[in-house]
């Protein structure tokens, strides 16, 4: 196939514009690690993997070179590995980068690219892929090596491996349940037709047969099915406390031993439909809450951001260890673009550390011989060794994650408002049956049992029950469909009480990456190539940033090329002396604004500018905190005080705007507000805003790419809808709303039955009718309303923004 | 009358076998993964040959 002649050429491979085209088969790509992505996929015919998709592959521009050795190591290879033998092994890899069908085509070939993998399978929804393969022919390292370089990179982490399959297991135990009270309560249906129809009274045999089966069939639902409902009950009855599963699991014994009674006793043909039909209608209610977001992890810590293994030296080797094994005194290597395992001491001459990642701050920091370098830091450059000072786990920032917030559970935080109402309404019914039974006393002593069990049957709340998971499953559903993806339905309730918002700067309010370039001063188009040219060859951030901003690259040979770090680069060019650094490198004393970085040209020492470099704001942000108004109470930022000024024009006057905060600052400034009565939510998005977040009563991370780290949140929020953010808080309160009027409907409900109940006209088939009727009503008008309310809001916002 | 009990009879016990299935069917992990299998099945078995075209004249057109 010809490659069509565009104005700007493609890669073949990963479909990214080329800059410096390289060019084979008549294809054009845009780094060498896209083509030998190629020439390994030509040389096995797997090229079929160009013909699913158009530019399938993923850019390996970036990438770094892991060796993954450490999976070798015993220890690691055992948590990794599913399954292991002599002859036969099984790993699963978890692979962000899987995103359309030929990924999916190429990684379930790999048997073709090593012989010794037997099978692969990609689960596509989970990202991940399961590779059996045959331990005595390939390393496990060489099998993580193979995908990583075909641009899949693995992403290992060994505690969420264990998490994830605990929550399938729990899945799926729900769906048995589900399936089970659903099978159960249709066929309880039909044998209990004659019974709604009032035929064949004089056949009371068949009766008979029927009410048995009923029994039959109602007690797997009684003894595995609604098991949560009567475990949690029992539960929070034994801490003296009452919460909405209290008064269920009463309505639930209730019916099914009166009805067992009734059956056994020949006094009539019981409530088992209603009883099954009522565990099946709450399991949905669970079921549709349950929603999780499989690719997504909420719960990371500082072990996610972390490398597995290090090297470390041992005699006169560099051998691979697991990072919580480095003790202080290790000599450990990292290399460029790696992170600092722990604090350590430089024993080389000098490193560049980007601390991007622990403070905000996006500039890297020079670090001289026989100074700190902290956890968390990434190296910029050529290869140090560095002496362990602290282990990993009691470094600078993972003592974060000692601090309370992260050891106390969550639930314990939160009283929830259905647990609230739950109380009342047991307190009304416990009234409510001791009056109708000291009336029925008076009146009809036999009758007493019989009416109680049936008050108690009917104040069941099962529909109170479904109006919270049904409303908030759904908003999930709603959030979801808008790239705000919550950990779970819990978070919506604390959302619609939120009154202070506090915001991270870097990545949130401007964007993390791509910041804005500008020029000031004269430089001929000449010029300009010449600049661009020379910052290509320096591998400084801001150097890198300039490169990519001029477009544009004449190919003048550059001659006595300098790198002066800390200073700047110096080059001459066609006989004029280039110099692109500092103020004091190329001799500028005047005084510019604090606002941005600056990078100065003097060409023949001649000044002639210089690049202003700054931090490009979101979009929709200044509308959003114009709306926010007074809502906004801060903004909390890593970073240097450089783009105050900026900051200032953009939030609402009130707004505290504080600048060089570390992780401990932010979480101590929520936990402040907190204190004050304030319901927080904070959004970030780096590691150093993970105390932050944990602390908020909502912490919503941004994040521009939800395949990447996210710090432990409660939400993840694609930057783009960042602007959203207050229609997003609306509606957690219109749910809120919602789930007040649900409760108003089945309370209304609940009034119906219980004057048949204390009136003694409580009939099976009154039961069988109203029972489920409230049931459903109340689930059409919750998900009815909640997507009204959504489609309302949704609409008045994007109207808005246009 | 005992027709009847011995057809629902049949018939529960039918519904039993579904259900064992369904259990099956979940426990084998065929829900795990409902976009995958949809894509899996329209790869093509290619053979090994001598000297294969890239983009051959299996490509489906839509």
């Amino acid at each position: 196939m010809e490659s069509t002649v565009k104005t700007e050429l493609q890669c073949y491979h990963c479909g990214e514009p080329c800059e410096e085209t390289l060019w084979l088969d008549n294809k054009a790509f845009c780094c060498y690690g896209c083509k030998t992505v190629y020439e390994i996929l030509q040389e096995n015919e797997l090229c079929e993997y160009y013909d699913l998709e158009k530019n399938p592959g993923t850019n390996l521009r970036y990438v770094s070179d892991e060796t993954y050795a450490y999976l070798d190591e015993k220890d690691i290879r055992k948590k990794v590995l599913t399954f292991d033998s002599s002859s036969f092994a099984r790993v699963q890899f978890y692979v962000p980068a899987i995103h359309c069908v030929s990924c999916i085509w190429l990684l379930e070939n790999l048997q073709k690219l090593n012989p010794g993998v037997l099978r692969s399978e990609v689960n596509f929804s989970r990202k991940n892929v399961t590779i059996d393969f045959k331990p005595q022919e390939v390393a496990l390292s060489s099998i993580a090596k193979l995908i990583a370089s075909l641009g899949y990179a693995p992403k290992i982490n060994l505690d969420h491996e264990v998490q994830s399959r605990q929550t399938t297991v729990i899945d799926k135990s729900l769906v048995l349940k589900l399936s089970i009270a659903g099978f159960c309560f249709g066929n309880i249906m039909l044998f209990s037709f004659p019974e709604y129809l009032g035929l064949d009274q004089s056949d009371g045999h068949l009766m008979e047969v029927f009410s048995w089966l009923n029994i039959l069939l109602s007690i797997p639902v009684f003894l595995y099915s609604d098991q949560d409902y009567l475990l949690s009950a029992w539960k929070s009855f034994r801490q003296r406390q009452i919460n909405i599963d209290v008064p269920i699991a009463v309505g639930l014994i209730a019916l099914f031993f009166r009805s067992v009674w009734d059956i056994i006793s020949g006094f009539g043909p019981g409530y088992l439909d209603s009883f099954t039909g009522l565990v099946f209608f709450l399991l949905i209610g669970r079921w549709f809450q349950n929603k999780t977001y499989e690719s997504l992890a909420f719960d990371r810590d500082f072990k996610s951001y972390f490398p597995l293994a290090v090297l470390r030296k041992e005699g006169k080797e560099w051998i691979p260890v697991v990072v919580y094994d480095i003790n202080p005194g290790d000599q450990i290597r990292i290399r460029n673009m790696e992170i600092v395992p722990a604090d350590s001491i430089l024993l080389d001459e000098e490193a560049l550390v980007d601390y991007s990642f622990v403070t905000g701050e996006s500039r890297p920091v020079r670090i001289v011989k026989g100074e700190l370098v902290y956890a968390g830091g990434k190296l910029i450059g050529q290869p140090v060794t560095l002496a362990v000072e602290k282990k990993t786990s009691q470094s600078h920032l993972t003592s974060l994650w000692n601090k309370e917030v992260f050891q106390k559970p969550e639930e314990s935080r939160y009283k929830r408002m259905i647990d609230r109402a739950a109380r009342r309404f047991t307190w009304v019914i416990l009234g409510l049956s001791l009056i109708t039974a000291v009336y029925w006393y008076w009146v009809d002593p036999s009758q007493v049992w019989l009416i109680i069990t049936s008050v108690l049957i009917v104040a069941c709340p099962c529909a109170l029950a479904l109006t919270a998971p049904f409303t908030y499953g759904n908003m999930l559903r709603v959030f979801g469909r808008h790239s705000l993806y919550l950990k779970n339905a819990d978070v919506i309730e604390r959302m619609a009480s939120v009154d202070s918002i506090v915001f991270d700067k870097t990545g949130t309010v401007t964007h993390g990456k791509d910041p804005e370039v500008t020029f000031t001063g004269e430089l001929s188009e000449k010029e300009t190539m010449w600049v661009g040219e020379l910052t290509g060859y320096s591998t400084h951030p801001l150097s890198k940033l300039i490169h990519r901003h001029i477009a544009a690259i004449s190919n003048t040979p550059v001659n006595g090329f300098k790198e002066i770090p800390g200073k700047g680069i110096e080059a001459v060019l066609e006989g004029h002396n280039v110099k692109i650094g500092s103020a004091e490198f190329t001799g500028f004393h005047e005084r510019v604004d604090g606002k941005a970085s600056h990078v100065f040209v003097a060409i023949d020492d001649e000044l002639k500018g210089f690049y202003s470099i700054r931090t490009r704001v979101r979009n929709d942000i200044e509308d959003l905190l114009n709306r926010l108004g007074e809502k906004c109470v801060a903004m909390l930022s890593g970073d240097n005080k450089a783009d105050k000024v900026q900051m200032s024009t953009l939030f609402h006057p009130t707004a505290q705007l504080l600048f060089d905060q570390s992780p401990h600052d932010k979480l101590n400034y929520i936990s402040d507000l907190q204190h004050q009565g304030k319901k927080v939510m904070m959004l970030g998005d780096g590691l150093n805003d993970s105390g932050a977040l944990k602390q908020a009563d909502v912490g919503i991370a941004v994040t521009d790419d939800t395949g990447v780290f996210t710090p432990a949140c409660d939400g993840i929020l694609h930057g783009e809808e960042i602007g959203h953010v207050d229609t997003f808080l609306r509606l957690a309160r219109s749910a809120t709303k919602i789930v007040k009027a649900g409760f108003v409907l089945s309370f209304l409900y609940n009034a119906i039955a219980l004057s048949f109940a204390v009136s003694g006209h409580l009939t099976p088939l009154v039961a069988a009718i109203l029972m489920p009727l409230s049931s459903i009503s109340v689930v059409v008008f919750t998900t009815v309303a909640v997507n009204v309310a959504a489609t309302n809001l949704v609409n008045e916002s994007n109207n808005r923004n246009l | 009358m005992t027709i009847i009990i011995l057809l629902i009879l049949i018939s529960l016990s039918m519904a039993i076998v579904f259900l064992l299935i369904f259990y099956w069917s979940m426990k084998s992990g065929q829900y795990d993964d409902t976009y995958t299998p949809s894509v899996r099945m329209l790869f093509e078995d290619k053979k090994p040959s001598k000297k294969a075209t890239p983009s051959g004249e299996k490509k489906v057109k839509k």
